[in-house]
């Protein structure tokens, strides 16, 4: 125990003391989250909007004013007839349109209940994503002081619709994405480029003639590698949660056991990379081109997968990544649980226990 | 089994392939002596050095080291010896003290043995005032002498140093000689590659090696009688010739 700390002790010197560790460590996921989020979720501030008020009445006047009144929008046009909608879309003169529902003022007062669509142009799908939190916030507000003192709470429904782009491809999409990458990249690149860099250096030998086994050798350089990918899916989510006001939807618990799965993974791809190269360079290059190419290309991060050519969906299926993304996915933004997912675990564990077998097997050979 | 002969070495060779590395090399060892393991570039002294200290599997033979069976036994082995590979092998990136208490740590010393051994070393060495700098940043033979250190650290039985000379000059070369007398007269025994024939000289037996067999193996003196030749270097050229 003793021996296995003093061990990764050093391995922590070495990252501390590697600009370029602490750079692929500390700078990538953060600057890599902040680059997509912001990249498409600039602040919203005065965008053009229509509104199509259906009632006229002293309730959705109200509610105009409030938004007219707040700096996220200002109001361009209002449209008269449900047919125009599409027109002034395409025009481009305005990113949303509020739709008042007829009779609004009286719904409310007599079913308690009135809805607002909110139809935005998907076409910047982030954009339309912060109009349609923004205006259902100001709702929500408006809603709250409606019920100030009253027994049955009035209750104003947003009801969104997107046009141009309704799956909505947007930064939340992108944060499983990155985290996958920088998971990868953390547990596998950096792994196999620090285990190499021993081997290069001559300094494996020395550790392997000393009295320690050589799993203790290889679980004392991974160790630290295991450490620092949590802490970085922890600041992933956590830059997530609190500068994109992303939810996670699902458990904490199980995106922890997942990513600690994934991690594992890609430490057993790290090590098998290690015993197949000599140089820290062979090392890196066939991290990038053999593990970073695909997970960015085939993963589904990026393209999907449906509308890939039919032989490079068969090849996606044997990388770990799409299947961790569609986990990861699945928890942060339709807030599944296990029994939605528990097939893509069983094959994401499946391959983890195979490349650990396949890596003790050839870190074997390589010891003779 | 002799206790006296902490090596033995009996038809061992390596085969790569075809090429054979190592062809049917039979040696024995002294306790505390200097063993010097001469040859030259890519006679097979390190491949033969790997297959002593249990990192590489030998493809006939026998090998006893410190009394344990290389085939059976490697554990054991690394237990009682010490190694200074070819290549320079203590980390860069860290000081010297971290080296020290690096190695000390995964040798299974205590924390206050290992202080004592790293307040001696850096004593011993020379290296007061260098002790908490990174090790990259200090000269060759600096390095060398610390890796040497650093190799005994254990206070093992046996230390195989591989080329431990290379590229130093000769003031220090003949200090890092002066810690080989050292540790040999502490009762270590020193099993040493070299290039350098006249280091061949300090001595106490030298064997030879020319494309993979022991050609010649005896102490320097009757080396020099046998071939007839004022000193080791002649000698080699003698050998080598054929
Ligand atoms: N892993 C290997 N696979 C194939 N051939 C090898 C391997 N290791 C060494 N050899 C070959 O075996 C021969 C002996 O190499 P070795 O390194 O033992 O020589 P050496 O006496 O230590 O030389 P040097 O003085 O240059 O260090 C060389 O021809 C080398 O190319
Ligand atoms: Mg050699």
């Amino acid at each position: 125990m003793k021996r296995f700390k003093g061990f990764i002790k050093k391995e922590f010197y070495h990252i501390f003391r590697d600009k370029r560790s602490l750079f692929i460590l500390f700078g990538m996921p953060i600057a890599q989250i902040l680059l997509f989020g912001f990249a498409i979720t600039n602040e919203i501030n005065n965008v053009d909007i229509a509104i199509l008020d259906h009632s006229k009445d002293a309730t959705t006047n109200e509610i105009i004013n409030k938004i007219a009144a707040s700096e996220y929008f200002s109001i361009k046009q209002m449209v008269t007839r449900e047919a125009d909608i599409a027109s002034v879309f395409q025009k481009g003169q305005v990113k949303a349109v509020l739709n008042f529902e007829k009779d609004f003022s009286k719904n409310l007062i007599k079913d308690h209940k009135a809805t607002i669509q909110i139809i935005t142009d998907a076409t910047d799908p982030n954009t339309a994503n912060t109009i349609s939190n923004y205006v259902s916030a100001i709702l929500q507000q408006y809603q709250k002081e409606l019920n100030k003192d009253i027994t049955i709470a009035y209750q104003i429904v947003p009801a969104t619709r997107m046009v141009y782009n309704p799956e909505l491809k947007s930064v939340y999409m992108f944060v499983p994405g990155v985290m996958t990458i920088i998971l990868m990249l953390v547990s596998a690149m950096m792994t196999s480029i620090s285990i190499t860099r021993e081997k290069e250096l001559g300094t494996m030998e020395i550790l392997l003639v000393s009295p320690l086994k050589p799993f203790q050798v290889i679980i004392g350089k991974v160790f630290p590698y295991i450490f620092l990918s949590i802490i970085n899916a922890i600041v992933i989510v956590m830059l997530s949660i609190f500068i994109f006001n992303m939810p996670v939807q699902g458990s904490l618990v199980l995106l922890a056991l997942e990513s600690i799965l994934f991690i594992i993974s890609a430490l057993a791809l790290g090590i098998l990379i290690s015993t197949i190269s000599a140089t820290q360079q062979t090392a890196m290059m066939i991290s990038l081109m053999g593990l970073m190419l695909p997970v960015i290309l085939l993963s589904g991060f990026i393209f999907p997968i449906s509308s890939m050519p039919f032989p490079l969906q068969i090849i996606s299926n044997i990388i770990p990544a799409k299947w961790f993304i569609i986990i990861i996915k699945g928890i942060m933004l339709k807030g599944v649980g296990l029994e939605y997912i528990w097939k893509e675990t069983l094959i994401l564990m499946g391959m983890t226990v195979f490349f650990i077998a396949l890596s003790v097997k050839k870190y074997k050979i390589r010891l003779e | 089994m002799n206790n006296d002969k902490v090596i033995q070495v009996e038809s061992l060779t390596k085969m790569f392939g075809d090429f054979i590395a190592v062809n049917d090399i039979t040696f024995d060892v002294n306790k505390g002596e200097i063993f010097g393991f001469l040859g030259a570039n890519g006679a097979g002294k390190t491949t033969a050095m790997k297959m002593l200290i249990g990192i590489s599997k030998p493809t006939f033979g026998k090998a006893h080291v410190a009394g344990f069976d290389v085939f059976t036994d490697a554990e054991n082995i690394k237990k009682n010896i010490g190694y200074m590979s070819q290549k320079f092998a203590l980390y860069d990136d860290l000081t010297v003290k971290e080296n020290i208490t690096f190695f000390g740590g995964i040798y299974g010393l205590s924390r206050k043995r290992i202080k004592e051994k790293a307040n001696t070393l850096i004593e011993e060495l020379g290296l007061g005032n260098v002790a908490n700098q990174l090790v990259g940043s200090l000269p060759l033979g600096w390095k060398q002498k610390l890796s040497f250190s650093v190799s005994l650290i254990h206070d093992p039985k046996i230390v195989f140093l591989d080329e431990p000379t290379g590229g130093v000059d000769p003031i220090t070369r003949r200090q890092f000689w002066e810690l080989i007398y050292k540790a040999a007269n502490q009762g270590t025994t020193i099993f040493v590659t070299t290039h350098y024939m006249d280091e061949a000289e300090y001595c106490d037996r030298v064997s030879i090696m020319v494309n993979g067999k022991i050609e010649a193996l005896d102490t320097p003196k009757k080396l020099k009688e046998q071939f007839k030749a004022a000193n080791m270097n002649d000698v080699f050229l003698k050998l080598a010739r054929g």
